[in-house]
């Protein structure tokens, strides 16, 4: 399945692997891998939706595979505690050609950031505060309708 | 009606969810954030500020003016920070 949302944690690589797989036509693979920042966070809790979360990833591949010619999609997100280094987010993909792997990339990204039901709840030294949206992630967004 | 709430919302409500029979007069997701806030004080508190909140109807984002039938879910909750 394209779409995974959990809270283990995932091997970019062997991912990478399966979009690079021999055998499916692929000329070109693009990725995006998110982490845990750990300049001044302590841990950070992805709390989503479970239900609507793969429902709207599901929608933001199918957009893209209807904007690209996509040969392969996968969007892995996690919920849960995360500490600082650890994986967020994966989202890669395969094309016959790069132009269309770099831009679905981005793409499914910046729906995601706009569009999946997550929310970060980061821990500080200050204690534990929610995330607040970028109005840069909307532009961004927007800069594909 | 089932209703879910996320993030910061939770903690304010003091509820992840709850199960409601809103009136008749209760057509819209505008109407039923209305209705919320005569609920309790801390209702109130929490959807004051409606221009902070998003909605979703049945997993789908939907606007103030969505229509609502009593067997919906409906979840409130702040722009999303995934990713």
């Amino acid at each position: 399945m394209a779409v995974r949302v959990q809270a283990e944690d995932f091997d970019p690589g062997r991912e990478l692997a399966l979009l690079a797989a021999a055998d499916n036509g692929a000329g070109a693979v693009a990725s995006f891998l998110g982490l845990v920042r750990g300049d001044d966070i302590q841990a950070m809790t992805l709390q989503h939706y479970p239900g609507m979360t793969e429902r709207q990833l599901q929608a933001i591949e199918d957009q893209a595979r209807s904007r690209w010619p996509l040969i392969d999609v996968i969007i892995i997100h996690r919920f849960g505690r995360l500490l600082p280094g650890e994986t967020i987010v994966f989202v890669g993909v395969a094309s016959r050609h790069r132009a269309a792997a770099f831009a679905a990339c981005e793409f499914l990204m910046d729906w995601l950031k706009t569009r999946a039901p997550f929310w970060k709840l980061e821990e500080t030294a200050d204690g534990p505060h929610w995330v607040e949206a970028k109005g840069d992630d909307d532009d961004r967004a927007e800069r594909w309708d | 009606m089932k209703l879910l709430y996320f993030a910061w919302l939770q903690s304010r409500v003091g509820l992840t969810g709850e199960e409601v029979s809103p009136p008749a007069s209760v057509a819209t997701v505008g109407d039923l954030l209305d209705w919320l806030k005569t609920r309790s004080d801390r209702h109130a508190a929490a959807f004051a500020d409606a221009d902070r909140l998003r909605a979703a109807v049945n997993q789908e984002f939907a606007g103030l003016d969505h229509p609502l039938r009593a067997d919906d879910e409906v979840a409130f909750f702040p722009p999303v920070t995934g990713g």
